[in-house]
C-alpha cells in the first residue's frame, strides 16, 4: 500500500472542518446537559470512591 | 452481604514509584547538559554519542516515557487497585509489564546516542522498540482491564476513565505514527512522506502531550488531589464534562503546530479552533482541582505534599492557557523556531508532571512504607527550590524567545534585514546560561527528594501486600434516582474503551484522511525529482546526528523569512522526503534553501569546525564525519525501500545505484581537491555534503509566473 493520492479532489474541503465542529458542539451539549441534570445522590456517591477505604 | 478479604499490591507501586525516581535523574541531568551544550559547544566533546542532536532526543524521550510513564504506572498501580477494590488482574503481567518498559527505555537510551534514530521528534525510537513498545502497552491494558473488570465497586470514579482514554489513544497514536517500512534490522524509513508525515507526526506529537503527560496525570489528580486534602473533589459534575470534552476536542488540536508551513491551510484553522476551544476543558479542569482546597488553604500553607500538587495544577492551568494563545496564528509567528515553545512546554514539563510526581511520591512512599515522611521541612525546601528553579527557567527563555523572534524580524530603513542569525543567537547566550540555573536548582530540589525519600524508606517496611476488605459486585447493580445513558457505559467498561476510542478516531481520521486522499492539497511541482543515492545517504546522515534538532527545513512565507533564507516552502517540495525534516526549533538557522549557498570546502570546514566559517557560533563539531567511512552497503535496500514507498526510481535502479554514488562522491571530492582539502571520496563527510547543497534547489530555477503588467 502506497500512501499517494487516491482521489484527484475534494469539493469544498471546509465540509470537514464544519463537520467536526458540529459533531463535537452537539456531543458536547448533550453531555453537559446529562452531567447538570444527573442524579445529586449518584454524583456524591461517585465523588466518595476515593475515600472508601481505611488508610494504614 | 458476605464481605470478601483481599490485598492490595504495594511491590509493584514501590517498583515503579522507584523507576520514576531513578529516570528522572537521569534524564533531568542530561537535560541540564543540553542545556549546556546550547552556549557551550566544547561540552559537546567532539563525540558523536555526547553530542547535542543526539543527547536532546535522549533528554526528551527520558523525561517523557521513562520519567513520566513509571510516574503514570505508579500513580495507575496504586490508585487504580483501590478505585475497583481488587488487586491488579494477574502478578505476572504486573511484573512483565515493569520489566518490559525499563528494557525499552534502556535500549531506546543506548539505540539513540549510537544514532538510531526515525527522525521524528518523540517518535524517534527505531521499528524493534516501536514493536517491543506496543507489545508492553497491550500487556498493561490487559492488566488494567482485567483489574476494571474484576472489580467490587460498581462505579467506574473519573480517573478510571481518563486511564482508559489513555491507553486506547496511545495505542491508537503509537501505531498510527510509527508505521514504517524497515531497511536493515535497526533502521526505517517513515511510511508517510513530506506534508503527511509532518501531519501524521504532529497529530502524534501533539497528543502525546494531550494522551500522555496530560489525561492520565489528570486522572491520577482526581484521585491523589482529594486524597492529600482529604476532601472529595470540589464537583463531580464538572469532572465528567471536563472529560468527554478533553479528550474529544484534544485530539484534533494537532495541525496548530504546522502553523504557516506548506501544510493546507483548512487544517491549520481547523487546529487552531479546536486549540482554542480546548481552554474550556482544561480550565475545568484546573478549577475543579484547585476548589477542591477551598476551606483548607490552611492546610497547603502547612503541608508541602499540597504545596506541589497545588503549584502543579497552576502551571497546568498556566500552559494550558497559553498554548490556545500559542496557536493563534499571529502569536505563532513569533512563538514558533524560538525558546518561547521551550519555556513553555517546560512549564507544563517542570511545573505540571514533575510537581505533581514529587507530590505523590512525598504522599505515597511514606504510606507503601508504612511510616511518616523523614522530614517535612526538606520536602518544603525542595518545594521552594523546585519553584525557583522553574521560574528562573522559563522566564528567561520566554525574553529570549520574544527578543530572538523579534530581531529576526527587524530591518534596516534600507529595506535590508538588520541582524545575522548568528548575532541573533549570541544576544540570547546570557538568556541560555540562566535558564541553566534555574535547571540546576530544579535537578537539586530533586537531590534533595531523594534523600528524604531514602530515609523514609530506611525507617519504615514495606506493606507488599495491604489487606483490605469489600463486598463482590452485586449481580444486580442498584441504581440511584434514575438510570442516565452513562449508566450503561459504566457498567461495562469496554463500552467505555471502545467510546473514548470512537471519539478519538473521529478526529484523527476527519483531519488527516483528507490530506492523505485529495491531491490538490499537495500540488506536484514536476522539478521536483527524488534523491540521489549519495544525497539519500546524507539525508540519513542528517537525521542520524540529529540535526533537526537545531535547524527547521521550513521557510515560512514571511519577508524576513523570504529575504533571509530564500523562497518559501511548498508542499510540493516535500513529496519524497520519508521522513519530513522541517524541524521545530531554530537553534541556527534554517536549511531548506542552504543547498548551492555556500562551496562544498565551506561546510567541511564548518562541519570539523563550526567556529573557523562562523566565528561565535554555538554549533557542535562534527569531526568524525571526516573520519568514518561511508557505509554504502545499504544503498539498493534503501532504493527498494523508498521504491516501495513509492520514490519513482526506474525499475532495478537500486543495483545500478551504488554505481551513480560512487560518481557523484568522486566529483564531491574533487571540488574539495580544487579548494586544496584532500579527502577519500568514501567518507560520511561526502554524502553529507551532496545532501545539503540538493537541499531546497529543486524550485530554486523555476521562473516565476509574474502578473503582467499593462
Amino acid at each position: 500500500m502506497k500512501f499517494i493520492n487516491y482521489l484527484e479532489k475534494i469539493s469544498q474541503v471546509d465540509i470537514f472542518g464544519m463537520a467536526s465542529f458540529m459533531i463535537f458542539f452537539v456531543f458536547f451539549l448533550l453531555m453537559t446537559a446529562w452531567a447538570l441534570k444527573a442524579d445529586k445522590k449518584l454524583i456524591d456517591e461517585m465523588s466518595q470512591i476515593p475515600f472508601d477505604q481505611k488508610q494504614p | 452481604m458476605q464481605v470478601e478479604k483481599f490485598y492490595y499490591d504495594n511491590k509493584i507501586v514501590k517498583m515503579f514509584a522507584y523507576a520514576t525516581i531513578l529516570w528522572g535523574v537521569v534524564g533531568m541531568t542530561v537535560g541540564l547538559l543540553a542545556s549546556l551544550q546550547i552556549f557551550w559547544p566544547a561540552s559537546n566533546f567532539s563525540h558523536p554519542m555526547t553530542t547535542f542532536g543526539r543527547v536532546r532526543p535522549l533528554h526528551t524521550n527520558a523525561v517523557i516515557f521513562a520519567f513520566v510513564g513509571n510516574g503514570i504506572f505508579m500513580g495507575v498501580y496504586y490508585s487504580l487497585q483501590r478505585l475497583c477494590k481488587a488487586r491488579m488482574f494477574s502478578d505476572a503481567l504486573s511484573k512483565i509489564h515493569f520489566w518490559g518498559w525499563q528494557i525499552i527505555i534502556v535500549a531506546a537510551a543506548v539505540t539513540l546516542l549510537l544514532g538510531y534514530t526515525s527522525g521524528k521528534e518523540y517518535a524517534e525510537l527505531e521499528w524493534p522498540i516501536d514493536i517491543a513498545i506496543t507489545l508492553i502497552w497491550v500487556v498493561f491494558g490487559i492488566n488494567m482491564f482485567g483489574t476494571i473488570l474484576k472489580r467490587r465497586e460498581s462505579h467506574l470514579y473519573v480517573a478510571i476513565w481518563f486511564y482508559i482514554a489513555t491507553w486506547v489513544t496511545v495505542a491508537m497514536l503509537h501505531i498510527v505514527n510509527s508505521f514504517e517500512l524497515p531497511y536493515t534490522a535497526m533502521r526505517s524509513y517513515s511510511w508517510y512522506a513530506g506534508v503527511q508525515d509532518a501531519l501524521v507526526q504532529w497529530w502524534y506529537g501533539h497528543n502525546a502531550v494531550a494522551f500522555f503527560l496530560t489525561t492520565p496525570y489528570l486522572g491520577i489528580m482526581y484521585y491523589f488531589l482529594p486524597k492529600a486534602a482529604n476532601r472529595p473533589v470540589y464537583s463531580y459534575r464538572l469532572s465528567i464534562i471536563h472529560f468527554w470534552s478533553l479528550i474529544f476536542i484534544y485530539i484534533w488540536a494537532g495541525p496548530h503546530h504546522l502553523l504557516y508551513t506548506a501544510l493546507p491551510d483548512w487544517a491549520q484553522s481547523l487546529g487552531t479552533v479546536f486549540s482554542v476551544m480546548l481552554i474550556a476543558p482544561s480550565w475545568g479542569g484546573m478549577l475543579n482541582g484547585l476548589f477542591t482546597l477551598r476551606g483548607a488553604w490552611d492546610k497547603v500553607r502547612e503541608d508541602p505534599i499540597l504545596k506541589f500538587l497545588v503549584v502543579a495544577v497552576t502551571c497546568y492551568g498556566m500552559s494550558t492557557f497559553e498554548g490556545p494563545m500559542l496557536s493563534l496564528k499571529n502569536v505563532n509567528a513569533i512563538s514558533h523556531f524560538s525558546d518561547w515553545t521551550i519555556a513553555h512546554v517546560h512549564i507544563g514539563a517542570l511545573g505540571w508532571n514533575g510537581f505533581m510526581t514529587f507530590g505523590i511520591l512525598y504522599w505515597l512512599i511514606p504510606r507503601i512504607f508504612g511510616t511518616e515522611l523523614y522530614s517535612k521541612k526538606l520536602a518544603t525546601n525542595h518545594f521552594w527550590i523546585g519553584t525557583i528553579g522553574i521560574v528562573l527557567y522559563a522566564v528567561p527563555l520566554y525574553w529570549a524567545g520574544f527578543a530572538q523572534a523579534m530581531m529576526w524580524k527587524q530591518f534596516t530603513p534600507e529595506g535590508q534585514l538588520k541582524f545575522q542569525f548568528l548575532e541573533t543567537v549570541t544576544h540570547i547566550i546570557p538568556m541560555y546560561i540562566t535558564r541553566s540555573i534555574g535547571g540546576t536548582l530544579y535537578l537539586v530540589g530533586v537531590f534533595i527528594m531523594v534523600y528524604n525519600l531514602w530515609k523514609t524508606v530506611a525507617t519504615g517496611k514495606l506493606i507488599a501486600d495491604e489487606p483490605a476488605e469489600a463486598a463482590p459486585l452485586p449481580k444486580v447493580i442498584e441504581a440511584h434516582g434514575k438510570e442516565y445513558w452513562h449508566r450503561w457505559i459504566e457498567r461495562k467498561p469496554v463500552q467505555m474503551l471502545v467510546w473514548s476510542f470512537v471519539l478519538v478516531a473521529i478526529g484523527g481520521i476527519l483531519e488527516i484522511v483528507p490530506t492523505f486522499l485529495i491531491e490538490s492539497n499537495i500540488p506536484t511541482i514536476a522539478s521536483v525529482k527524488p534523491y540521489t543515492p549519495l544525497e539519500l545517504h546524507g539525508r540519513d546522515i542528517y537525521i542520524r546526528e540529529g540535526c533537526y534538532t537545531c535547524h527547521s527545513q521550513m521557510v515560512r512565507p514571511f519577508r524576513d523569512e523570504v529575504a533571509r533564507y530564500g523562497e518559501y516552502s511548498k508542499a510540493g517540495e516535500f513529496v519524497y522526503d520519508h521522513p519530513f525534516q522541517w524541524g521545530s526549533k531554530r537553534t541556527g538557522p534554517d536549511l531548506a534553501r542552504v543547498g548551492g549557498k555556500y562551496p562544498d570546502s565551506w561546510h567541511y570546514n564548518h562541519m570539523l569546525e563550526p567556529q573557523s566559517m562562523s566565528p561565535g557560533s554555538v554549533m557542535p563539531p562534527y569531526p568524525w564525519l571526516l573520519d568514518d567511512q561511508l557505509d554504502a552497503s545499504t544503498t539498493e535496500a534503501k532504493i527498494r525501500a523508498m521504491q516501495t514507498l513509492g520514490v519513482p526510481y526506474p525499475e532495478g535502479y537500486d543495483q545500478l545505484a551504488r554505481a551513480d554514488l560512487e560518481k557523484q562522491a568522486k566529483q564531491v571530492a574533487e571540488n574539495l581537491a580544487k579548494d586544496k582539502i584532500k579527502i577519500q571520496s568514501d567518507r560520511e563527510i561526502i554524502a553529507l555534503i551532496a545532501y545539503l547543497q540538493r537541499v531546497g534547489t529543486d524550485i530554486k530555477g523555476e521562473k516565476k509566473e509574474l502578473a503582467e503588467l499593462k
